[in-house]
């Protein structure tokens, strides 16, 4: 008896993709000065539309805007009028969470599950969550009437085009900031589609202004003196020489950077629900997550029941059309993504990291990497240090929760980690030992704008979401009293 | 025959103990009337480096005290200040040639900065965390957690209040310090490492160095275990450099801009919570809420 799916396809069409996208620039939309880039869509390695990109030129431009939009009508306008805004911009996208879910898998290459279950609905809740603080600063613990910075410039990641778009915004505006926001080259078109949102909510012109581009855009907007407080989220190395770049100018920084998250399973967890925390904590959004439980730390006593556990549930996760609605793993994001996620998968081969790969039949087209799992790893390969970002497992061992932590801790990042244990004081015993921002007990990879996200040491600093995210965006400095 | 006084040495303040520079290197310091008031401790780098491995070897015991247990430390400090409080004024008027009731002001503000700060300790975690209503079925929480081993560059603005308080918050949040004290006023800094040694603050906690903040604060704006930076007595000028270094393992550094208004803090102000949140990193914890029927049937 045949078992397999049929195919269940989702529209391409109702993404609606347009031809070309322009800049969104003081209320308009906008051809920029630099070259056009093409947006690929990593399922097939077609082009999917063309994008104009912003020049220096377009950066000065977009922050005068800003500039003009905080001074003149955003930041006299009283914080509940801003937060009717946010509400309104929060519906807009739930009214066309189709269109974008279907529009962000067509762009990134994540499977239409993931965008229509996560990216979008969060996306739109992250709007509505933040719309509520826009009259409530005053009970954030930051003094009764804390101020807004001013032009926020927004740096943002391919991984989650739209929901990153929503984390950075949605704080920044309902702390009375207006924003200039780069979308990652390879994913400019939700942003896009965001920006015809928020120009049908009437948000007053130069409020958000969105310039696709490459680095140099980027660059071009975190070094701008006109701006006065800089989000980014991406790789370390940039977010090094963004901290490095902003050396004091007194621009207000947050970093959300890498990690090699740790999933700790001990012995007397519930193995087959540990399982499928391990498997959605690397194989969400094909591993190209900053949270990832990148890290497998087994207890010895039970590491092969695991490994043979999850080998035999990775093997029946669906890898392939994105569009496909019983997809669980599309497509990597670019070219260079995959060649990068393929090349560590060598280095572990031949670091004796021992390489176990599903049976999976790829795509012939499209960068699709089939999950992998090195079982026999050590704490010093590289597949256990460096940040992979991609459908790739590193499995260590250990045998005490003093040795799970030690090896846990044992990284320059501090993002994330998950915790797999029924005994409940094991399980905060070990999150309050876990240098990490996020600790998940017994669930991996859960969001909620409610909820501070964001790293120690090398993974950044700041957070986004929470009373915490909202002081980011916020003048919070005492003019350095004693 | 008058009775020759006994003069105190000023040394380092390094893992509970007072040790000399390993440099062997001294300076002079003066009142201000010329005459000699100490021989301080220059500072090496290598006393900044036996510093941080001091200060890291602290950080567990006092990041993992509870939070009353560091109140009632930190208001043992405000106690013992007090009683040293004669001392610490005349150090003040000797060294910064100024009235009695103006030093007197200074150490009253510093001691009352203390107790400020020592009822810090168990409140961060309600001001700052609290519970996420989370739209799922999980308990979600987030608090607040030391950074590790912040490196304190005290302002020479005067001698005592800046570095109470860039010390305290600093302590107050469960970190631990290393401090290079003004170098203008080694002899009130070394007084104030000697009431933090008798306040059963534990060793390393607090680690003073004495000497050039111009030469020592590039090491620790470099040094890999050193995981966040208080500027606030370095030079507006000079802060750039050190910000730099600071990004290569992504430190926290607060970098307190000049006061709008100009001229010195206003002394008897509120201090805000700036400080403090500095070196505080957010902890977000979700645990699942089981499906456990309240009303005795089915789950739901």
């Amino acid at each position: 008896m045949d078992l397999t799916y049929a195919p269940a396809l989702e529209s391409a069409a109702l993404a609606g993709i347009k031809p070309r996208y322009q800049l969104f620039l003081d209320g308009a939309f906008v051809d920029g000065g630099g070259d056009d880039l093409t947006s690929v869509n990593p399922a097939t390695g077609e082009t999917l539309t063309t994008v104009s990109t912003a020049s220096a030129a377009d950066v000065d431009r977009a922050v005068a805007a800003a500039r003009r939009a905080y001074d003149g009508p955003w930041s006299r306008m009283g914080g509940a009028e801003r937060g009717k805004y946010l509400f309104r911009i929060a519906r807009a996208i739930a009214e066309r969470s189709r269109e974008l879910a279907v529009a962000e898998t067509l762009d990134n290459g994540k499977p239409i599950r993931e965008t229509r279950d996560f990216d979008v609905p969060t996306a739109a809740q992250h709007f509505f969550h933040h719309a509520g603080w826009a009259d409530k600063l005053g009970h954030l613990g930051l003094g009764p009437a804390p101020r807004p910075l001013g032009v926020a410039g927004q740096v943002i990641p391919w991984n989650f085009p739209l929901l990153m778009a929503a984390w950075k915004i949605a704080p920044a505006l309902a702390a009375g900031n207006t924003v200039v926001l780069k979308p990652a080259e390879t994913t400019p078109v939700t942003a896009l589609i965001l920006a015809e949102i928020l120009a049908d909510a009437d948000l007053p012109p130069g409020v958000v202004n969105i310039l696709p581009g490459a680095g140099d855009v980027g660059s071009a907007i975190v070094n701008h003196d006109g701006v006065d407080k800089v989000a980014f989220t991406g790789s370390t190395p940039v977010g090094k020489r963004i901290q490095s770049e902003l050396a004091g100018t007194g621009k207000k920084l947050t970093l959300e950077l890498g990690g090699k998250g740790a999933n700790i399973v001990f012995a007397d967890a519930a193995i087959d629900q540990a399982v499928e925390g391990i498997v959605s904590g690397i194989f969400f959004n094909q591993g190209q997550v900053c949270c990832a439980g990148s890290r497998l730390l087994v207890q010895e006593s039970v590491a092969e029941e695991v490994v043979e556990k999850l080998k035999r549930r990775i093997e029946t996760l669906r890898v392939g059309e994105p569009l496909d609605k019983n997809t669980d793993v599309g497509a990597l994001n670019s070219q260079m993504q995959y060649d990068k996620v393929t090349g560590l998968v060598e280095v572990g081969a031949q670091e004796g990291a021992g390489v176990w790969t599903s049976s999976c039949t790829l795509p012939q087209k499209g960068w699709f990497v089939a999950p992998t799992v090195f079982t026999d790893a050590t704490a010093s390969m590289r597949v256990a240090r460096e940040e992979i970002f991609g459908p790739v497992l590193t499995t260590l061992t250990f045998r005490t929760p003093e040795e799970a932590l030690a090896k846990a801790n044992n990284t320059p990042y501090g993002l994330s980690a998950g915790v797999w244990t029924e005994k409940g004081s094991r399980a905060m015993g070990m999150a309050a030992g876990l240098k990490a921002g996020v600790v998940w007990d017994n669930t991996f990879n859960k969001f909620d704008p409610t909820a501070s996200f964001g790293g120690y040491g090398e993974s950044g600093f700041g957070r986004e979401g929470g009373t915490a995210g909202m002081a980011a965006y916020l003048d919070t400095d005492d003019e350095g009293a004693f | 025959m008058a009775r020759l006084a006994v003069a105190k040495t000023y040394k380092l303040y390094l893992g509970g103990a007072f040790p000399r520079s390993e440099s062997g290197r001294t300076y002079q310091v003066h009142d201000t009337k010329g005459s000699l008031m100490a021989n301080a401790a220059l500072a090496s780098r290598k006393d900044a480096r036996n510093a941080v491995v001091a200060a890291r070897s602290g950080l567990a015991k006092w990041a993992g005290a509870t939070p009353y247990n560091r109140g009632q430390v930190l208001y043992r400090v405000a106690e013992m200040l007090e009683s040293r409080r004669a001392d610490v004024v005349e150090l003040i008027v000797r060294s910064r040639g100024v009235k009695a009731a103006e030093a007197r002001a200074e150490v009253d503000a510093a001691v009352d900065r203390i107790v400020h700060y020592a009822g810090w300790t168990d409140k961060l975690s309600a001001v700052f965390g609290g519970a996420n209503a989370v739209s799922g079925p999980y308990f979600s929480y987030s608090a607040p957690e030391p950074t590790g081993v912040v490196a304190v560059a005290a302002s020479s603005a005067s001698p005592l209040l800046p570095l109470v308080g860039a010390v305290l918050p600093v302590l107050a949040g469960g970190n631990t310090a290393v401090v290079v004290a003004s170098q203008a006023d080694p002899t009130v800094a070394v007084t104030f490492a000697e009431v933090l040694a008798t306040s059963d603050v534990p060793a390393g906690v607090v680690n003073l160095l004495t000497g050039d903040q111009a030469e020592i604060m590039p090491w620790l704006a470099s040094h890999g275990d050193v995981n966040g930076l208080d500027l606030t007595g370095v030079p507006a000028d000079q802060r750039v450099a050190l910000e730099r270094a600071a990004a290569d393992t992504v430190k926290r550094v607060y970098s307190p801009r000049a006061r709008s208004g100009g001229g010195e803090p206003d002394v008897t102000a509120a201090p805000g919570t700036a400080r403090l949140r500095a070196f505080l990193e957010t902890k977000t914890v979700w645990h699942p809420v089981g499906a456990v029927s309240l009303a005795g049937g089915s789950a739901y």
